[in-house]
């Protein structure tokens, strides 16, 4: 029944990683475009513009209830049709990047309205500028919750780079692919994928808990 | 091609493709229901054992992508004897995989009953199954219903990866049509529309709905 | 908040001159939230140093009065004036109009006030918050703003904690931080707004036996809302009761509690009596 080979497991397992260093490369590449754009999202919901205020949020909520699949595919092949050609990579890692952002821009404003009414109350009784309260008290209370997010979507972002596969981004994925149309085998290179995505994210999770509760107690933000 | 005579063309494809994925998204959704239950109930358990299987379970879903486990589930566990159905393995991995972030939904919102809610349970001498199923759970069933909103929609989303496992959902006649007709702004456009009416108009004012009424049953309007 | 635009502006003066000119003045102020009017034209003075107290119960708008002032809240017609300036309006072309930005932020600076949660910043220490004023608002570098709030977390006597984070502090010595941070500013007028309300009974006293040396040492102006009636008797130049709104009565203190002259005061009064 389960024939697991282990030579087999030995000649694969040197592509897998160096695919796994696509994975990712492109994890970070779109995580980069996630948190800056994202936090464009974030700061045009609060100006004071109402018009851009509802695009921006209408925006946020159409990618995010859409499969990022189908986003992929769309950004991949639409540019085409209209004489703008982009390679997997880029297509790859807009679409990604895009979507992460609007979920990035959901944490950033999380982070910013928990920070309690008093706090803004109390800068404004010492008379601190707009730009000052945000500076010095709103960022510094908002950044402890928002990295933990942040942190929950680097781990989302890395776990949904195998969808870069089917435009031929040669990650994880696409290499578990070929190996396995080419030797017939699924048993192996699947499951090792399976196991390479444990053996980071899970480290990966536990290391961004441990740094928010670091990083608050580091702010005195609890006992 | 107009992009009326285009949706009249393939109008029957995309019907079937939403049908389809409307069952896989009704089905991966009571997966997970009953999963994340499960393997939250079992997560907050007296038993080390059973507390290692739901950490197990949870970890390993959520620590590896949906795609991998719908590889590994259609094209590995043949190997051990199990031979399913793509369709079948398209919403039980779905289903798996958002049970595993459910389960932790399912904790949470237990959690989030005050404490004084069990003891005063306890002090009408309920026993621990009555006071879950007549105390706490009501009361955690408001809690979780908002962020299980948002789990329903990332499940709708996830259905469009079973048409990999060339399972014919919405996405996967979506791709049909693209590859037919190469005219890709107006296929996946149209699918991206449809996705966005489903989860904004559908699954969102369903769940807000469910909100609702169980915040008035249990006395919180 | 839309002004009320029939509202006259030209009825009242651009500022306050004499000899007699209250530190604050409410003059026919109104406040309302949607169709609900939590202030019906208020009109009070507030004499420099005197020590006004409001009381009244929960929902007169006793809260509002100290907000506005704060400009946490907007007012719908009237005007405030602060140490005779106008703070909800400032002159443009030899009439008023409403401040704007700059102008609150210079009549704001004599203003400090206390919160019922003291909301102190939680991420900076005892020290942190009574210098993150003076350093960045006023320009004070930071050996003097330290020296500042060094001498006022002594006033308060807690020197000792001052590199404590609010969250190791308890209650009664958060507020006592956040009345130094208040003073560190340097206002003329101090509001207190139920800082007790959130204290357990047995620290109330750290707090009001600071606010009662202020009153003693200092000649600051202040306003207090407090649900404390025995406190404000002792330490009141003045106390105004609010119902609905308005100022029901107002008088010194054995006036007021020892000799109401007001029906809904009488009941007032002795319903607090009662409960404690």
């Amino acid at each position: 029944m389960l024939d697991w080979k282990m030579d087999f497991t030995w000649e694969i397992l040197p592509r897998l990683l160096l695919a796994a260093g696509n994975t990712m490369l492109a994890a970070g590449g779109g995580y980069a475009v996630a948190v800056v754009l994202g936090l464009v999202f974030a700061l045009a919901q609060r100006t004071r513009s109402r018009t851009l205020t509802f695009i921006v949020r209408e925006l946020v909520e159409f990618i995010r209830s859409t499969p990022l699949l189908l986003q992929i595919f769309f950004i991949f092949y639409v540019g085409p049709q209209f004489g703008l050609r982009l390679s997997p990579w880029a297509a790859g890692l807009i679409a990604i990047g895009l979507h992460y952002a609007a979920y990035l821009s959901e944490v950033y404003r999380g982070g910013i309205e928990n920070v309690p009414k008093g706090q803004w109350e109390a800068a404004r009784a010492i008379n601190l500028s707009t730009v000052t309260t945000y500076r010095r008290i709103i960022i510094p209370q908002a950044l402890p919750p928002a990295l933990a997010g942040m942190g929950n979507y680097l781990v989302g972002i890395f776990k949904d780079t195998p969808m870069l596969s089917v435009i031929g981004v040669a990650e994880l994925m696409h290499t578990a692919n070929s190996i396995g149309a080419e030797n017939f085998r699924y048993l192996e290179p699947y499951t090792i994928v399976g196991l390479i995505f444990l053996a980071i994210s899970l480290p990966t999770a536990w290391l961004i808990r441990r740094f928010e509760t670091a990083l608050r107690r580091k702010m005195g933000l609890t006992r | 091609m107009p992009y009326l005579d285009f949706l009249m063309t393939y109008s029957s494809r995309f019907i079937d493709g939403t049908l389809i994925t409307l069952g896989q998204f009704g089905l991966a959704a009571l997966v997970a229901i009953v999963a994340a239950l499960i393997s939250g109930l079992m997560k907050m358990a007296h038993s080390k054992t059973m507390r290692a299987i739901a950490i197990i379970y949870i970890e390993i879903f959520r620590g590896t992508s949906l795609l991998v486990q719908l590889y590994w589930f259609y094209f590995v566990l043949p190997l051990f004897g199990f031979t399913l159905e793509k369709f079948t393995v398209g919403f039980l991995t779905v289903g798996l995989c958002y049970g595993a972030y459910g389960a932790e939904l399912v904790r949470g919102a237990i959690q989030s009953v005050p404490r004084g809610q069990w003891e005063a349970a306890l002090a009408l001498n309920m026993s621990p199954a009555k006071r879950m199923q007549r105390i706490i759970l009501p009361q955690a069933l408001v809690a979780i219903l908002p962020p299980w909103g948002n789990l329903m929609i990332e499940i709708l989303k996830g259905t469009a990866l079973v048409a990999l496992i060339s399972v014919a959902d919405l996405m996967f006649e979506t791709r049909q049509v693209n590859n037919n007709t190469y005219l890709s702004a107006q296929a996946f456009g149209t699918a991206l529309i449809i996705y966005y009416i489903f989860a904004r108009f559908m699954v969102t004012p369903i769940m807000r709905w469910l909100e609702r009424v169980m915040a008035r049953k249990i006395g919180r309007t | 908040m839309k002004h009320d635009k029939r509202h006259d502006l030209s009825q009242y003066p651009l500022r306050l001159e004499g000899d007699n000119v209250p530190m604050v003045r409410f003059q026919n102020v109104t406040k309302r939230y949607g169709s609900l009017t939590v202030l019906d034209g208020l009109n009070l003075d507030v004499a420099e140093g005197e020590m006004v107290t409001i009381i009244g119960p929960s929902g007169s708008g006793k809260t509002t009065v100290l907000r506005m002032l704060m400009t946490l809240e907007t007012i719908d017609s009237g005007v405030i004036y602060v140490d005779g300036e106008p703070l909800t309006h400032m002159e443009k072309n030899g009439r008023l109009v409403r401040a704007n930005a700059a102008h609150l932020r210079l009549i704001r600076s004599k203003i400090g006030m206390c919160f019922q949660h003291f909301n102190l910043f939680p991420h900076m220490t005892a020290l942190g918050n009574c210098i993150e004023g003076p350093m960045q608002v006023l320009g004070l570098s930071k050996q003097e703003a330290e020296e500042r709030a060094l001498e006022l977390l002594d006033l308060v006597g807690m020197a000792d904690k001052r590199d404590q984070h609010p969250s190791r502090l308890s209650g009664g010595q958060q507020q006592r931080v956040a009345i130094a941070r208040a003073l560190a500013m340097r206002p003329k007028v101090m509001l207190f707004d139920e800082v007790t309300s959130a204290l357990d009974p047995e620290v109330i006293s750290e707090v009001t036996g600071v606010i009662r040396g202020l009153v003693d040492q200092h000649n600051l102006t202040m306003l207090m809302v407090t649900h404390q009636i025995g406190f404000a008797r002792e330490i009141s130049d003045r106390i105004c009761l609010f119902f609905d709104g308005k100022i029901e009565e107002q008088g010194s203190p054995e006036m007021l509690l020892d000799n109401p002259q007001n029906e809904r005061t009488q009941q007032f009064l002795s319903a607090v009596l009662e409960a404690n």
